[in-house]
């Protein structure tokens, strides 16, 4: 083994190790639960980042990545299934996002999980998330990917459900597992296909024998599967994308997910776990490349997601629920990206969001600690003097959100619009515009109701409310510079960044096949008006906003805001009940699932299990019946034996012989 | 001797009658033996008839007759000795006292 090779086995086996010793030792640790798990990470993030810096900066594995083969997981005869790794650019990049945020977020928690009695489990869970989401990336085949699919599900399981004893708890944690499960249902499928088509499950070409990626496209040049089998495996994988990444119709498990504590919200549910769609889909490019439908339906699920999610993201008033909406949107609006052929751009976004709603889900964390564990924003406001840090953080992570230049959202959303409107998708581009009014809109929302305006905080809880630990802030803080610079640093200019020129090798096929050979990014014309055009539905959703929510010495507008709400009352109220899709999902699958269930098994007890146990029954008789013939007089059997010998001797006299 | 094989035939089918009956109708397991001897010997008998008067079937059947008796000793002996353990075992030589094979 190289060195690099060992670096990468020691990238899973220490978050790995960290979780079986916090689970074996933890609880004896008692407050200090966190002094494995935490420097594990650490040690986590500085291997990830010398890898990332060999594979970006110095380009030590080439164009194709670090590939090798740790030992043979499932051999069988000619195939097998191998614990073989991948290190390239695309998995550095979310490299850069899953251990950053990880090691952020498990320094977050030292602080924020101080008084929970629990606290060793929940830092076994997350070392035991982080090595799955990092098995996930580092993949190069489709089984194994699946069984770090299954992991992070897991994980995020249990952490949803940390707080057991709560009911919504415990039942958030069932909905998010038993919706993936549908998404996976499609994922596994997707799988089986890909494999009885060609043979293999690992993703790329290398001494051990030719991949998927290059093996699909060939089989469908050749004509050996049809056009239509392409998009039909396509779209079976993105089920589980769209499962894993909560995009519509699987999306209603994400908004519930945020019973979890909250730096699994913003380690989970919406920095890493749920990117993982966009990144396999992303990482599956020469596969989605072959088929223009499963794209477009990709980007038309994904740019519905967004506005839908923006929508409801309008009314909720519950913090951590608008941000797990916004995370659906932002997701929404990845997906739009990958679906238009623009997958740098969508990987760009991953990036930045990882990032800015990392950081907004820790700030409202923080927020939420400082009011008591008060979630629900008509109890807030005017909490920007007395949190400042959080303050300020948070208002940098909505303005970066909300994609106002220079902050990062700004680059890469309006790197996916553009590409959309480009590339030929102009209702994408339109909504996506839409959305990103909407978006300012609810973050300012959003900051207006929590720190702005007057207090509705609890008189009890007001004189109590104090800024957090610094193992809070400080992760706060370092998030922070990200979601100003990172945009600016590797994605400036459009289209040619940094972030590009590491990513072009591996998206190159894709852009080829669907030919996309786009004018370069030259700061006039076309694309300097859709960068305007970005800027300034940014910039007016910011000023809605502020204007109707305040900022500093803006007071709200409680008159307007009510006034608005009577006159698009249905709307505010769908958008209220989130459109209804949690009572649609009850009447469909609880209610008319339950009735068809009841009534097979009703069919189940009488008529299957009728039929079995009648013919139990009639044998049982039957044999009761004629056990009375065995009288145990041996002259009776005799007299048995003599009437056959008569009957057969007048057969044959009467019948045969005649 | 009579030169009918209707006469044989009909003295070996009334040995082989009364020994059925004596076998069904008996309740002595003694008498039930005698009467498979009588059975057999009727079977004998019809044996022989049939090679006496057909001789390419003489050498058969003075080998089947010969080859009946051996049988029919080595059962009597056997089925006296089984009638013997079970009457020290029961006390009784009556075949429908023995009803411990019943259902």
């Amino acid at each position: 083994m190289t060195t690099d090779q060992i670096f990468v086995t020691l990238l899973l086996a220490l978050p790995l190790s960290g979780f079986a010793l916090t689970a074996l030792v933890g609880r004896r640790l008692h407050t200090r639960a966190w002094m494995i798990a935490v420097p594990v990470l650490i040690a986590t993030w500085a291997i990830a980042m010398y890898l990332v810096y060999q594979t970006l900066f110095l380009h030590a594995f080439g164009d194709e990545g670090l590939h090798f083969t740790l030992y043979k997981w499932v051999p069988a005869g000619n195939f097998s299934i191998d614990f073989n790794f991948a290190v390239d650019a695309l998995t550095a990049v979310v490299l850069i996002v899953v251990t950053s945020i990880g090691m952020l977020v498990h320094v977050y928690s030292i602080g924020y999980m101080a008084h929970d009695p629990g606290r060793w489990r929940f830092f076994a869970y997350l070392n035991l998330f982080m090595f799955s989401m990092l098995l996930l990336v580092l993949a190069d085949n489709f089984m194994l990917l699946f069984a770090a699919w299954e992991l992070v599900g897991l994980s995020s399981y249990l952490l949803i459900g940390f707080w057991y004893n709560r009911k919504s708890a415990a039942l958030a944690a069932k909905k998010a597992f038993i919706v993936n499960r549908v998404g996976d249902f499609g994922f596994a499928l997707g799988i089986a296909a890909v494999w009885t088509t060609v043979g293999t499950l690992n993703f790329t070409t290398t001494e051990a024998g030719p991949g998927v990626f290059q093996l699909l496209p060939q089989a469908l040049e050749s004509g050996a599967i049809a056009p239509w089998m392409m998009t039909g495996i396509a779209l079976l994988l993105f089920m589980g994308a769209m499962g894993k990444s909560a995009q519509f119709p699987l999306h209603v498990w994400l908004p519930d997910a945020m019973e979890g504590p909250t730096p699994v919200s913003a380690l989970i549910h919406a920095a890493t776990m749920v990117n993982a769609g966009v990144y396999f889909v992303a990482r599956a490019n020469p596969i989605f490349a072959q088929t223009p439908d499963a794209m477009s339906l990709v980007a038309a699920v994904g740019i519905f997601t967004a506005i839908l999610a923006a929508s409801i993201a309008l009314t909720q008033r519950d913090i951590k629920r608008v941000l797990a909406y916004s995370t659906l949107s932002q997701l929404g609006y990845m997906f739009a990206g990958l679906g238009v052929g623009a997958f740098a751009a969508a990987i760009f976004h991953l990036m930045t969001h990882g990032f800015f709603k990392g950081l907004l889900f820790l700030g409202s964390g923080s927020v939420i600690h400082a009011v008591h564990e008060e979630q629900d924003m008509n109890k807030m406001g005017g909490l920007w003097r007395k949190i400042p840090i959080t303050h300020w953080t948070m208002l940098i992570g909505s303005i970066a959100i909300a994609g106002i230049p220079p902050l990062a959202g700004f680059f890469s959303k309006d790197e996916i619009l553009a590409s959309a409107y480009k590339n030929g998708f102009q209702t994408v581009w339109t909504i996506g515009v839409i959305v990103a009014v909407m978006t300012g809109l609810y973050m300012f929302r959003l900051m207006g109701k929590t720190f702005y305006g007057e207090s509705h905080v609890d008189p009890h809880i007001e004189p109590k409310i104090h800024e957090s630990p610094r193992s809070m802030t400080v992760p706060l803080i370092l998030l922070a510079i990200p979601s100003v610079l990172l945009g600016l640093v590797i994605g400036w200019p459009p289209e040619s960044g940094l972030l590009h020129q590491w990513l072009a090798p591996v998206f190159e096929h894709a852009t080829e096949t669907l030919e996309l050979h786009e004018a370069p990014f030259v700061f006039a014309g076309i694309d300097a008006t859709l960068l305007f055009i970005g800027a300034a539905a940014a910039a007016l959703g910011v000023s809605f906003g502020i204007w109707f929510f305040g900022l500093f010495g803006f007071t709200q507008r409680q008159v307007t805001v009510e006034r608005l709400t009577d006159t698009f009352r249905p709307l505010y109220t769908a958008s209220f009940h989130k459109w209804w899709f949690d009572e649609l999902n009850d009447l469909i699958f609880v209610r008319f699932g339950g009735f068809v269930a009841r009534a097979l098994w009703w069919f189940d007890v009488r008529v299957v299990d009728g039929t079995v146990n009648g013919i139990a029954a009639l044998t049982q008789s039957t044999g009761r019946g004629i056990r009375q013939i065995q009288t145990g007089h041996v002259q009776n059997y005799a007299l048995g034996i003599a009437a056959g010998l008569l009957v057969i001797a007048i057969t044959y006299i009467f019948v045969v012989a005649r | 001797m009579s030169h009918s094989l209707d006469a044989y035939l009909i003295l070996s089918a009334l040995l082989f009658g009364v020994g059925t009956f004596g076998f069904l109708a008996r309740r002595n397991a003694i008498a039930m033996l005698m009467s498979i001897e009588l059975m057999l010997n009727g079977v004998n008998l019809a044996a022989v008839a049939f090679g006496a008067f057909t001789p390419e079937l003489q050498a058969h059947a003075a080998l089947i007759a010969l080859i009946v008796m051996a049988v029919a000793a080595a059962e009597a002996t056997v089925g006296l000795a089984i009638v013997i353990a079970i009457y020290r075992n029961r006390r009784t030589p009556l075949v429908d006292e023995y009803s411990s094979m019943r259902e």
